[in-house]
């Protein structure tokens, strides 16, 4: 094939060209961003809480005097254990994909000079850690005398188990057993490091930490009440939840058992995402437009140099030339077209995620987009072109004899 | 002549119906999109009070620390207790109101109904008349109520019409956390968007349904909830327990009438925290904003960042739709070069042809608009489907549906242009001997 005479023909088309060109970078900057977008979004669907969330279910009671908290735990716990497919009950003040009640900064030393970061500190009774399903990696789980009672907000000093990637954000390459942080004044020592615990409340979420959790043993009691964490096999969670509002009903009459936050797990981690998840909806959609307007664009484009061509594509057939190579010279001039759309539209792709950097937390464009987006536009490309170029073709040589 | 032209232009439009029909598909899809975002872009971004937000202002002083809590250098978003009172004792402002959100357990005199928590403004009196809120029953309490600590309460419409049946209830006794408040006032419908007097408790489609004087609730210690920024040795304060004085928790909102007094007003703000740094509670120099409503949803960057990206690649759409639109039209522009070299050799001028060409793709923008609006609509409706707290607000109004037009017919002129200049080079000889 040779390109010669076709970058000569184009030379003549030049304001058309450029058009095509054009609307294949613009296309190309759009898609490879949008594409990324959807990445992110995506990933942060499928993250790993590092729970159970299919065995899990929390229940949240709100609105009792405090003076009845360990009262009212103590009949909440074995009411609700009484529930037949109850594997366990737990007190956990905050709960994955859930309420949040536990945020604050820490430092990595007693003055408070060396700031570590922004955690969540879980604070749960007994059982909770083992109900979450989280392992422990390395360490120890809670023991038995690492359950204390406390005031205020949680206990002030306590074993402590951490995830990893916490670990890794506060001490680097060392091992964090036996490494102790404070917040303010309060002291806590790492004993067990977890493999994943994500935080609650995803909409406060900020970059990589996520998964920065402190799990902190305690007793229930007046400040640790309230918010319960139900374990049951998969299959009876919902019937186990329902269950449990019943009995709620029942044995702590003085309590309001709060609708929205009491759900299984799973139904929280759904209800968490919708907002991303429609995103996501919207993007496939305007890709899909995107892909659908550029392709018609391009079709309208080359039926039009077809017909301004036919008495030169006859000429060229009358004089030798087969079907196949005017197909071929339609594709060729095409794949030249957005080729050169593609090149333009990779320096847009990156001016375009610098923007969004700028303006919103997102992450550098990684390269292999590129090479996707190029893929899909030539495939695009092609497949636009062929509908008007198998029309090229298909123009006998007679047409070379005829004067119109 | 222009009749004419439009008569051109549509047998014209008429002779190659699938181009015509790309065009159109391509400006309505693009048109569509952009009106779409825009429109939620718009009714986001909306005067929560239209007519009244440019006298009303949000007073901000620093009274953090020289460590503080943030490095920026604006102060914190709300105020400490003791400023708060502070300011509203000092009565400098044409209205006044302090006050926090947080929620009370509500117990109903009905058995049928279980106890429920009802979202709570706690405010002084001036909240009512500063922010027009309209009355349905009786009326908000009175200064010396609140500095009482009555027990009284202004109810939504909304919780009148779940607990009394919208009867009027004023009088009558509510139970709330424990207490029982008296009912002074039933509030009509009312909801400003965004939520601009108090943003922590999400920025749209929220609404209080019962107001209590916050001297009530200082005095009850009912829960509060909202943002609650603390410095140096400030303890948080949970649920119920008041936070400490190094804590900025609660809204101050003043009313100015005119922008002398605002001018005046904010040299007081300066005077106090001057006057504050001399008694040893500020530390840092004068650091004072005052901002009206606008000012400060704009400063708040209230419209969710997902609103402005889609609204960003809609018109990323838009620009893709154009050039489409620009190729499509040139290449129509070119196939009637004949019958254009024709209508110069007979003696029209460029610019008559070009006047021609423009009104045809005038006419492609215009169905195009018919076929974005309904687009538009569409799309506004996918939108109301979404969870997202704004979803209920998404309606086109009439400015917008003149926007698409407007929009639609100007971004089809523009890319008319080019196409109609280049078919105006045309040498008419040239295009004359070929036939």
């Amino acid at each position: 094939m040779q390109i010669r005479p076709i970058l000569a023909a184009l030379r003549r088309h030049r304001l058309a060209t450029m058009l095509v060109a054009l609307e294949i970078a613009l296309a190309c900057a759009v898609l490879c961003n949008a594409c990324f977008l959807i990445a992110n979004r995506v990933a942060l669907l499928h993250v790993v809480s590092g729970v159970d969330e299919t065995a899990l279910a929390t229940v949240q009671l709100t609105g009792y005097e405090d003076s009845h908290a360990v009262d009212l735990n103590a009949r909440v716990l074995a009411g609700l254990r009484s529930i037949p497919g109850m594997q366990s009950v737990s007190v956990l003040n905050s709960i994955p994909f859930g309420a949040r009640r536990g945020t604050a900064g820490i430092t990595l030393d007693m003055a408070g000079q060396h700031f570590g970061g922004v955690v969540e500190f879980y604070v749960g009774g007994p059982g909770s850690m083992q109900a979450l399903g989280l392992h422990v990696t390395s360490g120890r789980a809670p023991q038995v005398d690492d359950f204390r009672t406390f005031e205020g907000l949680m206990p002030t000093d306590a074993s402590v188990q951490i995830t990893r990637s916490l670990a890794e954000h506060l001490w680097p390459g060392t091992d964090p057993l036996g490494k102790d942080f404070w917040l303010d004044k309060w002291h806590y020592r790492v004993v067990g490091v977890i493999d994943h615990l994500v935080r609650p409340d995803p909409s406060n979420w900020q970059g990589d930490s996520k998964d920065w959790s402190i799990f902190v043993p305690a007793l229930p009691g007046k400040y640790l009440a309230g918010s319960y964490l139900l374990r049951a096999d998969p299959k009876d969670i919902s019937r186990v939840l329902r269950d449990a509002r019943t009995t709620i009903a029942k044995i702590a009459p003085d309590a309001v058992f709060d609708e929205e936050g009491s759900k299984t797990l799973s139904d929280l981690r759904t209800d968490s995402f919708r907002q991303d998840r429609a995103m996501v909806g919207m993007l496939v959609g305007v890709i899909i437009a995107l892909l659908l307007v550029t392709a018609l664009g391009i079709v309208g484009l080359v039926s039009f140099w077809v017909a301004q061509r036919r008495k030169q594509i006859g000429i060229r057939r009358a004089i030798g030339a087969t079907r196949a190579d005017i197909l071929n010279y339609f594709q060729t001039e095409n794949f030249l077209i957005v080729t050169f759309g593609i090149v333009l539209g990779m320096l847009l792709a990156f001016a375009l995620n610098l923007l969004l950097m700028k303006h919103y937390e997102l992450p550098r464009l990684p390269l292999y987009y590129l090479p996707i987006g190029a893929l899909i536009l030539w495939g695009l490309g092609q497949l636009a072109v062929l509908g008007p170029a198998l029309r090229a073709a298909a123009v006998p040589p007679v047409v070379a004899t005829r004067s119109v | 002549m222009f009749i004419y032209y439009l008569d051109l232009a549509l047998r014209s439009l008429r002779r190659n119906k699938a181009l015509t029909a790309l065009m159109v598909l391509a400006i309505a899809l693009g048109i569509g999109a952009s009106m779409t975002t825009l429109t939620v872009l718009h009714v986001l971004s909306g005067d929560p009070l239209p007519g009244k937000s440019a006298q009303l202002y949000y007073p901000q002083v620093d009274p953090q620390d020289i460590k503080g809590m943030s490095p920026s250098k604006e102060p914190p978003d709300q105020v400490t207790l003791i400023d708060g009172l502070n300011l509203l004792h000092a009565v400098r402002a044409d209205h006044q109101a302090l006050m926090a959100g947080g929620s009370v357990p509500l117990q109903p005199e009905q058995s049928s109904l279980d106890p429920f928590y009802v979202d709570a403004r706690y405010t002084t009196a001036d909240f009512f008349v500063m922010f027009d809120a309209p009355f349905l029953y009786g009326r908000g309490w009175t200064e010396a109520d609140g500095d009482a600590k009555a027990r009284q309460v202004v109810i939504a419409k909304a919780l009148n019409d779940k607990l009394f049946a919208g009867e009027n209830s004023v009088g009558r006794t509510l139970r709330m956390a424990g207490t029982s408040f008296r009912i002074v006032g039933v509030l009509d419908s009312w909801q400003p968007n965004p939520h601009f007097y108090d943003l922590n408790t999400g920025s749209y489609a929220y609404s209080e349904q019962v107001f209590v004087p916050l001297q009530t609730m200082l005095d009850l210690h009912l829960s509060r909830s909202g943002s609650n920024d603390c410095w140096g040795n400030g303890g948080g304060g949970t649920d119920n327990i008041l936070p400490s004085d190094e804590c900025v928790w609660l809204q101050f909102w003043v009313q100015l009438d005119s922008p002398a007094k605002a001018v005046a007003y904010k040299e007081f703000l300066t005077h106090y925290s001057q006057d504050q740094k001399t008694l040893g509670r500020f530390q840092r120099a004068p650091n004072v904003r005052l901002r009206n409503v606008m000012q400060w949803l704009d400063y708040q960057m209230v419209v969710p960042d997902d609103v402005r990206l889609q609204n960003g690649l809609a018109f990323g759409f838009l620009l893709v739709c154009l050039v489409n639109t620009v190729g499509l039209m040139l290449a129509k522009f070119m196939r009637r070069a004949a019958e254009l070299g024709v209508r110069r050799a007979l003696g029209a001028s460029r610019r008559a042809l070009f006047a021609q060409l423009l009104i045809e793709s005038g006419v492609v923008g215009l169905v195009g608009g018919c076929g974005g609006l309904l687009l538009a609509m569409f799309g506004l409706w996918l939108v109301r489907q979404r969870p997202s707290d704004y979803a209920a607000l998404a309606h086109l109004d009439l400015s917008m549906l003149f926007i698409t037009f407007v929009l639609a017919v100007c971004a089809t002129l523009l890319a008319g242009l080019l196409p109609a200049w280049r078919a105006c080079q045309i040498a008419p000889a040239l295009q004359l001997k070929s036939n």
